[in-house]
């Protein structure tokens, strides 16, 4: 297998953490191509022949075991769209690690786009983490659309953790679910924005199974010009319950927009939404200087604390 | 080692009009405990708040350690030995116990050091050093992690403003002794706002201010017996032997 370059180097540890191709099942995506992957006994990762991406089946029993599949980007200009569909068996225990790092180095904008379909059976657990960053030092702009389509089976879990902090001037993400009878999503979105980046974050949520529930946990920072729209539905059609977070902080000239929408349809749904947008508190600012940190020192700590 | 000369602090009312928080106070501070006290409303806290440097004082001067600190910042202010506790202790999500004492300690400190300031404040320390500052601790919590921070910082002067609220589940014995082992270690002075007789006890002075002045300033024998007379309205608790 080819080396990869220090600047790919480095866009897998920032969305991966980790510097070479992982042991145990993985893909790897480079620049429009599939660089390497590798199975594992219970895990296997199939191209897909009709359009660009990947299958990757899990074994009913799978416990213990990890996925990783990074796209990296360092052509400028080049626009993708993947299909990757995980078809998980009942009683798994896994973790996938996803994420996608451009390094734009050119004056054309770089996108990548990516439908995850998640096809979770009955009573596994899956923890998914998708991190996204972007750099560059030319003037093209970093693109990331990314896509999930969640279904969970009879008493599925599935916790999913997204961070962008840094670097993605467009993003535009939606997630659809789908729960059947105690079925439980958990969702941890972590979004930081500066410049005159545009951050779009969508949810739909069906709640249809009996006693399954959801918690959607959104933080946010907004800094400079950019802007942050939050939208969520959630739809409880049986016995369930769904909780939607939204929290933000908004510095300099940002505009931050939170629409939450709770929708049930049968009388025992219980369903909950917050919303808070406000800056940092001037108190928590001056706490932190009294222990001897500047004014910018003390923001950062707060906004470091806060999307952690 | 505080000295304040001639320190005002006004807002504007109505019509023109000021009104005065403090007037003309002048202080010096270089004993182990100096505890000030007096009604509520009496200016106390905001002479706390421009020690610490939170808020600016309209006319005077402070001097800390012979050098002025009056236009100086907190950050400033804080880096050259100056804590304060919070009455009202702030809380942030995100950030852990073990964050605000590291980033009280000035370094990153192990779990186990974090745990020990965490123990002398009297919680246990393994249950508290990865919880968050927010709304999940209740506010007797937050003044003992609080004071855990000051004795974390370690300071020449450690300002508290009313320590005792809250914290009626541990014990004064115990605060108190937080108190004389703060001062072993850092040989400094610790300032503490106060309406406790048992805390005004321990004190080698007491200030007391009434309505923006000081009122009476002196050991704990010459102005308790005012005090307690000031605020029963006019009463005096003398004691009676026997």
């Amino acid at each position: 297998m080819a080396a990869l370059d220090s600047i790919k180097k480095n866009l897998l540890e920032q969305v991966a953490g980790i510097h070479e191709v992982p042991a145990g099942a993985f893909s790897l995506r480079v620049d429009g191509k599939t660089f390497a992957t590798g199975n594992s006994e219970n895990i296997e990762i199939v191209p897909k022949t009709d359009k660009p991406g990947i299958d990757i089946y899990i074994r009913p029993g799978t416990k213990k075991e990890s996925l990783h599949i990074p796209v990296l980007l360092a052509q400028t200009g080049l626009k993708e769209l993947v299909y990757n569909d995980f078809h998980i068996g009942e009683d798994c225990d896994v973790t996938i690690v996803a994420g996608c790092g451009i390094h734009n180095g050119g004056s054309d904008e770089s996108e990548h786009s990516g439908v995850h379909s998640f096809f979770v059976g009955k009573n596994s657990r899956v923890r998914y983490i998708e991190k996204h960053y972007g750099e560059g030092d030319g003037n093209g702009r970093n693109v990331m659309n990314p896509t999930s389509v969640i279904t969970l089976a009879e008493g599925a879990y599935m916790e999913m953790e997204t961070a962008q902090i840094k670097g993605v001037d467009s993003t535009d993400r939606t997630t659809r679910a789908k729960l059947a009878d105690r079925a439980t999503l958990i969702v941890r979105e972590k979004l930081m924005t500066h410049g005159d980046q545009v951050a779009k974050t969508y949810f739909e949520i069906d709640l249809d199974g009996k006693d399954c529930g959801t918690h959607v946990i959104s933080r946010s920072v907004a800094r400079d010009q950019s802007k942050q729209i939050f939208v969520s539905h959630v739809n409880g059609n049986n016995v369930c319950s769904g909780h939607t977070e939204c929290d933000a902080i908004i510095m300099d000239g940002a505009s931050v927009s939170a629409v939450p929408e709770i929708l049930a349809n049968h009388p025992d749904a219980s369903l909950i939404h917050e919303a808070a947008i406000g800056k940092i508190a001037g108190e928590q600012l001056i706490k932190l200087m009294t222990l001897g940190l500047t004014e910018k020192e003390a923001e950062e700590q707060i906004i470091g604390g806060f999307l952690k | 080692m505080l000295e304040l000369q001639h320190i005002s602090f006004s807002v504007p009312a109505e019509a023109g009009a000021k009104t005065e928080i403090l007037d003309d106070i002048n202080l010096k501070i270089s004993e182990r405990f100096v505890a000030i006290t007096g009604p509520n409303g009496s200016g106390k806290s905001t002479l706390a708040k421009i020690i610490a440097g939170i808020i600016k004082p309209t006319a005077g001067r402070i001097i800390f350690d012979g050098e002025d600190i009056t236009d100086l910042s907190i950050t400033e202010r804080a880096r050259r030995g100056i804590s304060f506790a919070f009455q009202q202790p702030v809380r942030f999500k995100g950030l852990t116990v073990k964050d605000l004492i590291s980033l009280a300690a000035g370094e990153k400190i192990s779990v186990a050091t974090a745990c020990s300031y965490l123990s002398e404040v009297g919680l246990c320390a393994k249950e508290y050093v990865n919880r968050e500052i927010n709304a999940s601790l209740s506010g007797g919590e937050l003044k003992r992690i609080e004071i855990a921070e000051i004795l974390a910082r370690g300071t020449k002067l450690s300002v508290f403003d009313e320590p005792e609220a809250g914290i009626d589940l541990w014990s004064f014995n115990n605060l108190i002794k937080v108190f004389e082992k703060m001062h072993e270690k850092t040989q400094g002075s610790i300032l503490i706002i106060s309406h406790q007789e048992r805390i005004l006890n321990i004190a080698d002075k007491v200030i007391m201010v009434a309505d923006g002045k000081i009122a009476a300033e002196g050991s704990k024998q010459e102005v308790l017996p005012m005090l307690f007379g000031t605020i029963s309205g006019g009463c005096r608790v003398t004691e009676v032997n026997g």
